[in-house]
């Protein structure tokens, strides 16, 4: 790589300007003074005390089952969709509208989710939540796996059924296999995405079962808290965790 | 070799297949007969391929009928048909093992571990690759790739086993090497190998017979050795090895051509009106003036050790004509020479 010279203090501003909020939270999440201005102490009692929160905990599992059954189900159906458009399809607006959900600005999708679910006298709950996860995370795991999609020979699914594989055989044996680390990569990424998601969220959720976004947006209407910088911190190690495993599985795929 | 008599393993009747204007087959109808090493040639976009794949059931004809001793093919579906089909790019299944890849076949006819067990293990020492039964298709080097597609066809025991270009993607050596061991696994499964190439060395050296494929459609069918030295048009003729072409009248015993006859031989119909002589380069000897067919100067001679070539320009002729003896040239560059045949060596065609 070329030196950079004096670009180096620039690059190094922007980097400071990213990771300095972040960095600021982690540490005060360990600040054992509740006054966010004065160092108190290295203390881990903000975690602590995060886990008899019994508001922060229904949240907590609210949110891991909308995560975990959108994930399920965005993964599920959009390999299908993912291995269908790229079998049958020659339409590039089939393509693009696949993943509209995707670009679509949150809000826009929120709204639009609620004023069908009104439409439709559908209640609101986990359920509504879970459905709009579903819808912008197919979008993703479409878009990841028909890049893999590209990527193989489609003579292996012939080859397949040359051999004695029916379609159905074939589909689980030979084309999910050579899918898997798109399949897995996109499944992390709707994970992560569901977890911290709010917008969404907020319009497609019912009062009495909110998520834990949902949660944390109301205790900081009273002022953020260490116990909220605590719980941010063990969001971002998750996330973090989620979207390098992402990132490693999809270099994985390309060097085969 | 020439079974006719018998009735034929696979039987291919007025099969015809357009993409869009494109005509890949025009109708097609050809034999192919039990144990025969049967090879379909031409060059790319000749519908070769399409026709392998109509064997295989990937691609339906739109017109014609497909026979397995005697029973319609075109009715099952690919994983149903006892065809197997050696893939161009090999299509190994990369996320199994060697020996997993060979066993897929044997495991999705149900059969029994320790039978599929003992026929790979048999197959991988056929084609010998024992050692490596446990590696990955990536962990492989071109060879072996190719004796591993191999042998994950033969396995199945099918009636027909396809072969799409299978030497294209070796190297040199390698390639002489699988030309012979193809030819003896041949042999020793007693298979029906059809294959496909544009490579008419690999067909002559390996087939028994030989389908040259043109635009769509047969030109012939016909052993190796016949079908290079009696084209029956001009294209098998341009296409299988060099031959120098006179176009001239169709006459008694030739062709005449500047107040000459070029003597000649039609096989088959008579030939009358525009016509083409066809003869090959090692056919022609050098003679005295008074017996020559074509006369002209030398403009090139190449030795290649075993043979050499001579390179004639002859007045009123656009290409040079070619003569090839057995080793040296014995005439140089500028050198006036002149050109006879036997009349039985030039094919005489419709022009």
């Amino acid at each position: 790589m070329r030196s950079l010279g004096w670009l180096r203090l620039p690059m190094a501003v922007t980097y400071v300007f990213l990771y300095l909020p972040i960095l600021v939270l982690v540490v005060l999440s360990f600040n054992a003074s509740k006054q966010p201005f004065t160092w108190g102490g290295f203390s881990t009692k903000w975690y602590s005390e995060l886990a008899g929160n019994a508001e922060v905990l229904q949240g907590l599992g609210n949110t891991l089952i909308v995560a975990v059954g959108a994930t399920v189900l965005s993964t599920a159906l959009g390999t299908l969709l993912a291995v269908g458009l790229h079998r049958h399809s020659r339409s590039n607006l089939l393509d693009a509208y696949a993943l509209v959900p995707a670009i679509l600005p949150d809000l826009v999708l929120g709204i639009g989710l609620l004023v069908l679910f009104t439409l439709v006298s559908m209640t609101l709950g986990l359920y509504s939540v879970l459905l709009a996860h579903v819808v912008f995370g197919m979008a993703f795991v479409t878009a990841v796996v028909r890049a893999r999609l590209t990527q193989v020979d489609p003579s292996l699914e012939e080859a397949s059924r040359d051999l004695g594989a029916g379609q159905v055989s074939t589909f689980f044996r030979i084309t999910v296999p050579g899918l898997m680390p798109a399949i897995v990569a996109g499944a992390l990424l709707v994970f992560t995405l569901s977890l911290d998601e709010f917008v969404i969220a907020f319009f497609t959720n019912g009062p009495s079962s909110p998520t834990l976004p949902i949660v944390i947006y109301s205790m900081v209407r009273f002022g953020v808290t260490p116990e909220i910088n605590a719980l941010a911190s063990i969001l971002m190690l998750v996330s973090f965790t989620a979207v390098i495993s992402a990132q490693r599985l999809t270099r994985l795929t390309d060097t085969v | 070799m020439n079974d006719s008599a018998l009735a034929p393993l696979v039987s291919i009747r007025g099969v015809s297949r357009s993409f869009g204007d494109v005509v890949a087959l025009d109708d097609v109808s050809l034999d192919i007969h039990e144990n025969e090493f049967f090879a379909l040639l031409g060059p790319s976009g000749c519908g070769k391929t399409t026709l392998l794949r109509v064997l295989a059931g990937f691609e339906h004809p739109d017109s014609g009928e497909v026979l397995l001793t005697g029973e319609d093919l075109l009715a099952q579906p690919p994983h149903r048909r006892p065809v197997n089909l050696m893939f161009q790019s090999y299509a190994l299944f990369p996320h199994m093992s060697v020996e997993r890849n060979v066993a897929y076949g044997l495991e999705r006819e149900g059969r029994p571990k320790d039978e599929v067990g003992d026929r790979v293990s048999e197959v991988l020492r056929t084609v010998g690759l024992s050692d490596l039964a446990r590696r990955r298709p990536s962990q492989l080097s071109g060879g072996q790739r190719q004796r591993v597609a191999l042998a994950r066809a033969i396995v199945k025991r099918p009636r027909l086993l396809l072969l799409d270009e299978p030497l294209s993607a070796l190297d040199r050596k390698v390639r002489a090497e699988m030309q012979l061991e193809l030819k003896r696994l041949q042999h020793e499964v007693g298979i029906t190998f059809v294959v496909v190439t544009h490579d008419q060395e690999e067909a002559m050296s390996m087939a028994d017979r030989i389908a040259v494929m043109g635009s769509g459609r047969v030109q012939q069918i016909d052993a190796p050795i016949d079908l290079y030295q009696r084209p029956a048009t001009l294209f098998v003729a341009g296409f299988i090895g060099t031959s120098n072409q006179f176009q001239g009248q169709a006459v008694e015993g030739g062709i005449a051509l500047h107040d000459k006859v070029l003597p000649g031989t039609a096989h088959g119909a008579a030939v009358s009106g525009n016509a083409v002589l066809v003869v090959r380069p090692e056919d022609t000897r050098l003679v005295d003036e008074a017996a020559a067919s074509v006369s002209g100067t030398v403009v090139d001679t190449q030795f290649y050790g075993g043979v050499s070539t001579v390179a004639v320009t002859v007045p009123g002729h656009d290409a040079p004509v070619l003569h090839t003896r057995p080793g040296a040239p014995e005439v140089e560059r500028g050198a006036v020479v002149h050109l006879a045949w036997d009349a039985a060596k030039a094919v005489v065609l419709a022009g």
